[in-house]
């Protein structure tokens, strides 16, 4: 058995590949965003985002030199301490930072600011694996399922407490991790029926739902065995759902703030306020609409070029590639995603060790729905949230902890054969 | 273990973006929409003002010129820490309003240009210009106003302003916008779709905050401001001038026409005003000033005032009278002032001594014949139908509806006609006594002094004119437009004019010795029209040479008293001066400027 392993033999390069098309075809993209062609200044200035993400990009690299140097085994036998750390971080953050558009989430270290909430997301990860992938764990075990809720729970509450609603949301992406290691799909319905639940109640009159499930609960009682207990159960289910309308109904309106509130309501109904909250997304979806089939052009798009668009760099990035590159740069985006996306299941799959194999969902979990809700947004099918496109927007901190995320999993999937030995 | 459940999860994610492709496939592939949202927010439409086209009087001078004025405007955004004190006194404002405007213009918008200083007049701007470029963030913009060198002719050439309301409703063709100007009366009304010319259109492409980044698709969709048609008129600004003069401090008007034409050559409402006073930044002031006015300096008596003609009015009964075969001219008729009251003396007239004398019981002799022909031994029937004979003879000299000048508002004075005394009396219920007041000219009849005019240009040409008109040339074409090409005849013979011709060269020597002139041969009709509320209003109208007549005249003065002194004179000056370009009498000059005309 070979104790030394030749990583740039063995790591995945495909991904590697698929990783850097993004982060360039994004670098692209941010200096398209800002582009001014009365200040015309290069890509590399450092005045301009674009610059700055070069720095990024370059520091990245370091980082994938770090991580891959590291023993594999550092990253199982310190998950725990890593995780701590950034708790502590993410304690210290809400402590001591300034706030930034009603968020206490960075932490300034000199130039430069750094998100400890886009670390927790790694840091959960690998805690979340070490911890599954105890010998004694038992995913139907309670005392199993309280420890994970706490492991996720945590860095989630945290967040919430620091303003991030979006950051925080992320986190429920781990539920797609519990769902391939076993848990009862039952819990995943339960919550996409909440989703529905969620909805209806904003669309509808709250009077109108409750009669509606009245009456279908009344036909299902009709229809079904008229024996005591059925009766009994559905009367209950009828109940417990007419308390969740309620408890939704008082959740959204007195817990969320009103930009919150509004974010929502428009993405059901974008004409209750074009000019204000459903500005952007009207803006978004003319910009991306605007684009046609194969775009205006490189540098040529006028929505995002003008500013109609906000966050053009950063949260809707995604509105320049639909603007200047069309469907078909639509196309070439989405299918970059989707295929990093299922080439980390595979990586996931050949693991022999679970840990590996919990992380690696982790990572297609959490970029999965960082994609989703990212460009969910900017063609109305999600409300605003603002969480970056991963590898692709503007921004340092999202950069490098979506690298140290996936490069982990690529140095741990190098390992793979001494893992098992191990 | 739960190995399936990797397949559930990469079809998920297969199967999410699928979902995002179809619904951008959808908004960006099969719907225009968003392109179109696109194109609105990015373009500016910039409009380019045409030139309006000027104004000249029959010799070339200008009447109306366009004239540079300049705003001053601001993008607060662009304003540097400046001198502020130095400034203001360039700009002649205070610091406190200084401070003002730019509150006001940054309420509008930081980054968009408002008007800082609004109608910069041109001697002003030179005083800016030079300093201008030490002060980024202000800027001129240059338009025009209109601008009367000789301030001359205010009624008819009217005045124009920003459209109202109503205006941009009643416009169909959606051509103008707010804030545009648009011709409110006169000339400037009438022929405004022809001197604003064409507004060109310049597509900008501007960022979210409105502020422009160049041409949209490098100018290909955008169309030149084509500059307005200039009108060359009838007037005669020497004339005009003159007569302008004459009756500056009375309330009454001119009209001079060319009789052979129709072409007006000079025509005062007085009062009158200094027509520079409705341009600028003055204009709001002034014009309230001037609808305050009890004597109403905004109306223009010439085509809008309606009196009743006075004796002038003998001469086309005559005519009537001598067609219907009811006079005949040399019969020698009793008269003895029983009928009607009469300044003529009792005694046996025929029609050339009843026109000279003015005979107020000839005419009222004529008229009763002309109403009564005795076709029905029913007088009221008998009546009614010389009436309306009567009425309709009269149209034909352009009586009784508009002439259709080519200004807007014109009145068409009255001539009552059966309808009219039917609704008064009933039907039956009048007869020739009840209206016998017409014979002389007074009573329900009303006349224009365009009306009165045209009767001169009429006579003048034994028996036809043109539709008076002050346009004679549109741009590069020469001649009036079609409507005012076309003869009008009065069905008289051509014969009966020269007897009344003859008649009104006499009455001018006996009535108005002051209009007459040695060398010139006028005929002219005084008239003094009966005015319950005080004063009689003087009334006149004649032509000249008698034999080839180069002006035909109407002067109206409201309250002078007997037409022969103060219209026959202010007619005399005005045809002295036409014809002969200087006048010659002095003292009659000096008696209608100062205008004492009752004694």
């Amino acid at each position: 058995m070979r104790r030394n392993v030749d990583i740039l033999s063995e790591i995945d390069w495909f991904t590697v590949l698929l990783f850097y098309c993004l982060v360039l075809f994004g670098w692209l993209n941010i200096y398209a965003a800002d582009y001014d062609e009365n200040v015309v200044q290069s890509i590399f200035s450092l005045t301009v985002n674009s610059g700055k993400q070069l720095i990024f990009i370059g520091f990245t690299v370091i980082i994938v030199t770090f991580i891959l140097a590291i023993d594999f085994k550092f990253y199982n036998t310190f998950a725990y301490v890593i995780y701590g750390v950034i708790m502590l971080m993410l304690v210290g953050v809400m402590l001591f930072a300034r706030e930034i558009n009603g968020a206490r989430s960075w932490i300034q270290i000199g130039q430069f600011s750094l998100q400890p909430s886009e670390l927790a997301k790694f840091a959960t990860a690998l805690a979340l694996a070490r911890y599954m992938s105890a010998q004694d764990f038992k995913i139907k075990k309670v005392r199993n399922q309280v420890g994970i809720t706490f492991i996720i729970g945590l860095p989630m509450a945290l967040i919430v407490l620091q303003g991030d609603l979006g950051t925080a949301l992320v986190f429920s992406a781990f539920i797609l991790v519990l769902f391939r290691e076993g848990m009862s799909p039952v819990l995943l319905i339960a919550g996409i029926s909440m989703a529905a639940l969620f909805i209806l109640t904003l669309l509808m009159k709250q009077t109108t739902l409750f009669i509606s499930i009245g009456v279908i609960g009344l036909v299902v009682i009709l229809a079904s065995e008229k024996t005591f207990k059925r009766i009994a159960i559905i009367i209950a289910g009828v109940l417990l759902i007419a308390v969740t309308i309620k408890g939704i109904d008082y959740a959204f309106y007195k817990i969320l703030k009103p930009h919150q509130q509004n974010r929502i309501l428009v993405l059901l109904n974008p004409n209750i306020d074009p000019l204000g909250a459903g500005w952007n997304v009207t803006q978004s979806k003319i910009a991306i609409g605007s684009g046609g089939l194969s775009g205006k052009g490189f540098l040529k798009g006028t929505q995002t070029k003008f500013d109609f668009v906000p966050e053009q760099s950063t949260d809707f990035i995604f509105c320049t590639i639909g603007e200047e590159h069309g469907w078909i740069g639509s196309l070439v985006l989405i299918s970059l995603f989707i295929t990093l996306l299922l080439r980390i299941i595979y990586i996931a799959e050949r693991q022999k060790q679970r840990f590996t194999r919990i992380f690696g969902y982790a990572v297609a979990s959490i970029l999965f729905l960082h994609f989703t809700i990212n460009i969910g947004m900017t063609i109305g099918l999600f409300p605003v949230i603002g969480i970056p496109l991963p590898f692709f927007s503007y921004g340092g901190s999202s950069l490098v902890a979506f690298t140290i995320f996936l490069f982990i999993l690529l140095k741990l999937d190098a390992h793979r054969v001494q893992m098992l030995a191990h | 273990m739960f190995d399936s459940r990797k397949y559930i999860l990469q079809a998920i994610f297969i199967v999410t973006g699928f979902i995002y492709l179809s619904k951008l496939f959808a908004i960006q592939v099969l719907s225009s929409k968003y392109k179109l949202a696109a194109e609105s927010n990015i373009i500016m439409e910039v409009i380019e003002y045409p030139y309006r086209g000027l104004i000249y009087e029959r010799n070339g001078k200008y009447l109306v010129v366009n004239e540079p004025e300049f705003d001053l405007l601001v993008i607060p955004n662009n304003v540097q820490p400046m001198d502020t004190s130095v400034f203001c006194r360039l700009v002649g404002i205070t610091k406190k309003e200084f401070d003002e405007k730019l509150l006001s213009a940054k309420k509008y918008s930081y980054v968009k240009s408002s008007v800082f200083q609004k109608q910069i007049p041109l001697e002003e701007y030179g005083k800016i210009q030079d300093y201008l470029v030490d002060y980024p963030g202000f800027e001129i913009r240059a338009r025009t106003i209109r601008s009367y060198p000789d301030s001359l002719l205010s009624h008819s050439l009217g005045y124009i302003a920003e459209i109202n309301r109503p205006e941009l409703k009643k416009d169909e063709d959606k051509y103008y916008h707010q804030g545009d100007y648009i011709g409110k009366s006169g000339l400037e009304l009438y022929y405004e779709g022809i001197m604003r010319g064409k507004r060109g259109k310049k597509f900008k492409i501007k960022n979210v905050s409105g502020v422009e980044k160049g041409d949209f698709e490098n100018g290909k969709y955008d169309t030149l401001a084509v500059p307005g048609l200039d009108l060359y008129t009838t007037i005669d600004a020497t004339l005009q001038k003159y007569a302008e003069n004459l009756l500056e401090g009375k309330v009454g008007s001119i009209v001079a026409i060319e009789p052979r034409t129709g072409e007006i050559l000079a025509m005062v409402s007085s009062p009158f005003y200094d027509p520079n006073i409705l341009t600028g930044r003055n204009f709001g002031n002034n014009f309230a000033e001037l609808q305050a006015d009890t004597l109403v300096p905004l109306f223009n008596r010439p085509i809008m005032a309606m009196y009743p003609p006075g004796s002038i009015f003998k001469v086309i009964q005559a005519l009537v009278g001598l067609e219907q075969g009811v006079i005949d001219p040399d019969e020698l008729i009793y008269i003895d002032g029983t009928l009607i009251g009469d300044h003529a003396p009792p005694g046996l007239y025929d029609l050339h001594e009843a026109i000279k004398q003015s005979s107020n019981n000839y005419f009222f002799k004529v008229f009763r014949k002309i109403i009564n022909h005795n076709v029905d031994p029913n007088t009221f029937i008998d009546s009614r139908i010389g009436l309306e004979n009567w009425q309709k003879m009269l149209m034909k000299f352009g009586l009784g509806a508009p002439l259709r000048i080519d200004l807007p508002n014109e009145k068409g004075g009255q001539i009552p006609g059966v309808a009219y005394y039917d609704k008064i009396y009933g039907e039956r219920r009048w007869k020739f006594s009840t209206i016998a007041s017409l014979s002389i000219g007074q009573g329900e009849m009303l006349l224009s002094p365009l009306q009165m005019a045209n009767l001169a240009t009429i006579i003048a040409n034994r028996g036809y004119f043109y539709t008076p008109h002050l346009v004679r040339g549109i741009g590069g074409e020469s001649g009036p437009l079609e409507a005012f090409t076309v003869r009008h005849d009065t069905g008289i013979s051509t014969g009966y004019y020269d007897i009344i011709i003859n008649a009104m060269e006499d009455a001018l020597k006996n009535t108005a010795w002051r209009a007459v002139i040695p060398d010139i041969a006028i005929c002219g009709k005084t008239g003094t029209a009966e005015n319950p509320h005080g004063e009689d209003h003087s009334v006149f109208m004649a032509f000249a040479p008698k034999d080839d007549p180069k002006i035909a005249i109407s002067v109206y003065v409201e309250n002078a008293g007997w037409g022969g002194r103060a219209a026959a004179s202010t007619a005399s000056l005005l045809i002295e001066k036409y014809l002969k370009g200087e006048i010659t009498r002095p003292w009659l000059e000096e008696f209608v400027l100062k205008g004492e005309f009752i004694y």
